[in-house]
């Protein structure tokens, strides 16, 4: 959770697109439709419109979204990720095809000029736009205290893309940045000038960072931490004037002689909510500034609401992302016509990780409730800190502050929401224990407990979920969308989940099959610790009866490939494989195969190239090229496999392993070689990677690819293994998909020289080895990862798990011991003797038919059969 | 010198059957352990699928004619075990066959003919009636 800001200043311009959109809404057609429009398009904006949406607002209203930023609305909380490879693209929030709704018209980058209550009509620089009720979520923007000489490079701010834009360019030829103020935002900004490289210090007035949230101890801890990081923290500073300076371009001067020099400075001293068309139009505005609203987040006028951080509620304003949504959601009902839930205030707990350190902050944090008393935990030696406030009879949970651990604070927080009583010893609450942070079971918490704050779900709402039918993780994500804001509830939404399921006699079983009952990480730990090479030892070890079925037997030979990487024709391997493997081609609807020799890159000479057109032709296959960069030739028995095979490799080719759950392709554009816009050589590193991962076998296929610049010609974020070049090396990206359910790989690492890439490419595809699921693509894995990228991160980069060497080991392993399948087998005519359409007789399969189709021949279909005769007299 | 095949010993389960006459089809060699191949018969395709380890019957005989795909692709299935019960899974759709009866445990509609099958030394045989 963090705070969100809409606009944050207003620019006269209005961009092209804007204007066409606003025609398009001019010349819609006149109907009984009334008119809504929401002005600003931050997250709190953006939640509104999807729950109008979901509730069915369209159907009485045309939509209106006025956004003065240029795209649609995107993830504040984890804004800094901009600097560490997120792309704008995928910060923003939700479906894009939200805004495609029929009735609902998104007009970005068009500024909102004023509002005319009278008439009850928004201005815009298009002209005027009548509205029967307006909602306000034009959020704030960043307060900056009038300070002498602050302009330019020395009073930048952090709120938008756009400010992200201006600070990097600032950071370009600087060497120290300044953050002023040490809130939550604060830290966050000066993580991001650590990721752009600069030596980061940050300048606090209060005696202690985070004062809104932490007390002193906390502070202290907090503070220790961040100053092991490399990060200047410098408390009770109150900047005076900022004048030149001798070492860096500026000198900020405190109070006395006490000075910081410094390149640049970025302003993060607290939000001022973005209420000038409110003052415009002479809407009630609240003592700390904001639009003043009531329980149902109504202005002063009946037509015009306000919700986010531009509302004023109780001469408060609400700062984070999750008692916005709770206002959004209250309009969105009432707009639809229903009574909507009151908005009474909102639990301002707050669970953070800043600059990689976890902070945790529940209700009275500061134990300023009379009577409250307190546990606190100290720990110097590792700059940890908790403290747990109680009330006077020391049953209920008031407050807490974590430092350094956030692993208590689900619990805790459970504790303080749902009045539930405290065990006899609390203490025992925030103390170390080799057991690790105590948790309440999820079956002490009552229904009516908020396990997702951000979208408002309750254990009730998790158990209808299930009782309607959900049985599956992902399922409950997206029907009740917990756990889709901040995604701070994963842990405790999965243990309700599973506690729930097991509850209702729903065996949450993790066996294979019938034959295992262990999961597929499980057998891979089995394989790796006991040094088990075969099926049938794995079978008599661990499992149960003598055969084994077609699920738990392609499983344990993929594991056993990915070990030890034996030929997967060896006799007592061949059984274990699906039929693709076994034949090392893959099976067509009409019984016959495709094959598709490796062309690693996508790079082909013509003399290759000659001689799979002369394969080709000689046994009449249908040739396509695939999206791998590589030929598909398809249409040959069973019994012609082995003479096709021999004939490309002898002419140099190897298998391209299609059939296999295994390293299929990269894919590579040419590079800096032939494109005017190349940094790298992709291709080298293409052929590179290619080489080295060939015939791994793996939970499911892998696909690679390699751009030579940013333009990303060859779709490498789409892959489960990605690579970009810079100017200074390769970034990676990991776990993208397309297909069925597209990803954007992410950003895992950045400038690599060629060495540290393949150890990381290493070291992951073997973690996912290791631990993924059967059947499981990267991007699946990776988001049903506990701990998310950065875990990943953790175990690949900083080696958190000691298990680096291992892996590059394990790899190693793989990659010495590869030889081309089709090779092997042709060497061996016991292995040959498989290739046999009828091991009795040398006709091939008489019901096979193929027709011809531009000029190539393809499977008949089954209401063509009765041509046949016919065709055949034609051929 | 080796025994006349009437006087081999014989495997599978399958000894002399009233109203069966055995044929020959191929040789031990001809088989693949824990998986299958297929036999031209009379017009007929037959997966052979062969089990040595297994406690009483080591060899089956089933049709490779999948129905749902119409394809002759049975005996490139993978042989398994669902309930105590000896299937092969089609490679196409994954359905699966009881190796001893043909039937189909997802669709029972569908069903493949068996053949009863032995070894008689080194001779793959399969009984029709």
């Amino acid at each position: 959770m963090r705070f969100q800001a809409l606009f944050f200043c207003f620019k006269k311009t209005v961009i092209g697109l804007g204007r066409v959109l606003f025609m398009n809404a001019i010349v819609a057609p006149l109907n009984t439709h009334k008119t809504l429009i929401v002005i600003g398009n931050g997250m709190v904006g953006h939640h509104c419109v999807e729950q109008l949406v979901a509730r069915g607002a369209l159907e009485q209203y045309h939509l209106h979204v006025f956004s003065e930023e240029p795209m649609r609305a995107y993830d504040r909380v984890h804004l800094s990720e901009y600097f560490t490879g997120r792309d704008a693209e995928s910060l923003a929030l939700g479906d894009a095809a939200l805004y495609q709704t029929p009735g609902l018209t998104l007009h970005l980058g068009v500024a909102v000029l004023g509002i005319n209550r009278a008439n009850r009509q928004v201005l815009t620089a298009a002209g005027p736009v009548h509205y029967d009720k307006l909602v306000l979520a034009t959020g704030s923007y960043p307060f900056v205290p009038p300070i002498e000489g602050a302009e330019g490079d020395s009073r930048l701010v952090y709120r938008t893309l756009e400010d992200l834009d201006g600070i990097r360019t600032a950071a370009a030829n600087a060497r120290r940045g300044v953050v002023v103020g040490g809130g939550l935002l604060g830290l966050e900004a000066a993580n991001a000038l650590k990721s752009l490289g600069l030596e980061a210090h940050v300048v606090e007035f209060a005696p202690r960072l985070m004062p809104v949230q932490l007390d002193e101890q906390g502070g202290r801890a907090l503070k220790a931490r961040i100053e092991a990081l490399g990060v200047g923290v410098h408390l009770g500073k109150g900047t005076q004037s900022i004048s030149a300076g001798e070492q860096y371009r500026y000198r900020m001067n405190f109070a006395g002689d006490d000075f910081l020099e410094t390149d640049l400075i970025v302003f993060s001293a607290g939000i001022r909510a973005q209420d000038a068309l409110a003052r415009d139009c002479e809407l009630e505005i609240g003592p700390r500034g904001g639009v003043v609203v009531d329980n149902q987040c109504l202005s002063g006028d009946p037509h015009i609401y306000a919700i986010g951080e531009c509302a004023s509620w109780n001469g408060s304003i609400f700062g984070l992302v999750a008692p916005g949504y709770q206002m959004a959601r209250s309009v969105a009902v009432q707009l639809c016509g229903e009574p909507g839930e009151p908005f009474m205030g909102a639990d301002m707990s707050t669970k953070l990780k800043l600059l990689g350190v976890d902070v945790g902050s529940i209700g009275d944090a500061q134990g300023l409730t009379p009577g409250a008393r307190s546990y606190q935990f100290i720990d110097e030696a590792t700059a940890s800190y908790r403290r747990l406030v109680v009330d006077a009879s020391g049953k209920q949970v008031l407050g807490a502050v974590l430092v350094g651990d956030n692993s208590y604070y689900d619990t805790l927080l459970q504790y303080m929401q749902n009045g539930i009583a405290l065990p006899a010893e609390p203490a025992g609450l925030i103390l170390p224990s080799s057991a690790g942070a105590p948790t309440l079971g999820p079956g002490a918490l009552p229904e009516s407990a908020t396990v997702c704050s951000c979208h408002n779900v309750t254990k009730g709402a998790i158990c209808s979920a299930i009782d309607g039918g959900c049985s599956e993780l992902g399922q409950l994500k997206a029907q009740t969308k917990a756990c889709t804001g901040c995604g701070g509830c994963a842990g405790l939404l999965k243990q309700v989940f599973e506690h729930e399921l097991i509850a209702r006699g729903v065996s949450v079983d993790k066996s294979l099959c019938e034959h295992f009952a262990y999961t597929r990480q499980e057998l891979y730990a089995l394989v790796r610790v006991e040094g088990i090479l075969s099926f049938d030892e794995m079978l008599a070890k661990h499992g149960r009866g003598h055969v084994g079925c077609d699920i738990c037997k392609p499983a344990v030979g993929s594991i056993l490939a990915s070990c030890w990487n034996q030929p997967i024709m060896e006799r007592s391997l061949v059984p274990l494989q699906d039929t693709n493997d076994t034949f090392m081609a893959n099976m067509q609807k009409n019984g016959t195969y495709s094959v598709v020799p490796r062309i690693a890159g996508g790079e082909i000479t013509a003399d290759k190239l000659i001689v799979i057109g002369q394969v080709a032709k000689k046994y009449d296959l249908y040739t396509k090229i695939t999206g791998g960069q590589r030929i598909d030739l398809f249409g040959a028995q069973l019994h012609q496999l082995p003479d096709i095979w021999a004939e490309l490799i002898a002419a140099g080719f190897e298998t391209g392993h299609a059939y296999g759950k295994s390293t299929r392709t990269v894919k590579s554009c040419v590079g800096s070689t032939w494109c005017r816009y190349g940094v790298q050589d992709s291709v080298r590193m293409a052929l590179e990677i290619e080489d080295r991962y060939k015939g791994l076998r793996s939970p499911h296929k892998l696909k690679f690819a390699v751009s030579g610049c940013t333009r990303e010609c060859a779709e490498a974020q789409s892959k489960d293994v990605g690579v970009i070049a810079t100017e200074k090396g390769w970034n990676l990206y990991v776990c993208g998909n397309g297909g069925m359910r597209p990803r954007h790989a992410e950003l895992f690492a950045t400038d690599l020289d060629d060495q540290t890439l393949i150890r990381y490419i290493d070291r992951f595809l073997m973690f996912y080895i290791r631990t993924a699921d059967r059947l499981q693509r990267t991007s699946v894995w990776r988001e049903s990862l506990e701990g998310g990228l950065d875990y990943l991160k953790a175990v690949v980069i900083d080696d958190s798990l000691g298990l680096g060497a291992e892996l590059e080991a394990q790899m190693q392993l793989v990659v010495d011991r590869y030889e081309c399948e089709w090779a092997n087998a042709l060497k061996d005519p016991e292995k040959l003797k498989r290739f046999r359409t009828f091991v009795n007789d040398q006709r091939p399969d008489p019901d096979i038919h193929f027709v011809q189709e531009r000029g190539q021949r393809r499977p008949i279909m089954a209401a063509e059969l009765n041509l046949i005769p016919v065709t055949e007299e034609v051929l | 010198m080796s025994l006349s095949p009437s006087l081999q010993p014989i495997e599978s389960g399958f000894a002399e059957q009233p109203g069966v006459q055995w044929q020959a089809v191929c040789s031990r060699q001809d088989l693949v352990s824990h998986s299958g191949v297929v036999v031209w018969h009379d017009g007929a395709q037959v997966a052979l699928i062969y089990l040595p380890d297994a406690a009483q019957q080591t060899l089956y005989a089933i049709d490779n004619h999948d129905p749902q795909s119409g394809t002759n692709v049975i005996g490139r299935g993978l042989v398994g075990c669902i309930k105590d019960e000896l299937v092969i899974a089609s490679p196409l759709y994954k359905q699966h066959f009881r190796l001893a009866d043909g039937t189909c445990l997802e669709y029972p509609e569908q069903r493949l003919r068996t053949w009863p099958a032995r070894l008689r030394g080194d001779v793959v045989e399969i009984g029709v009636r």
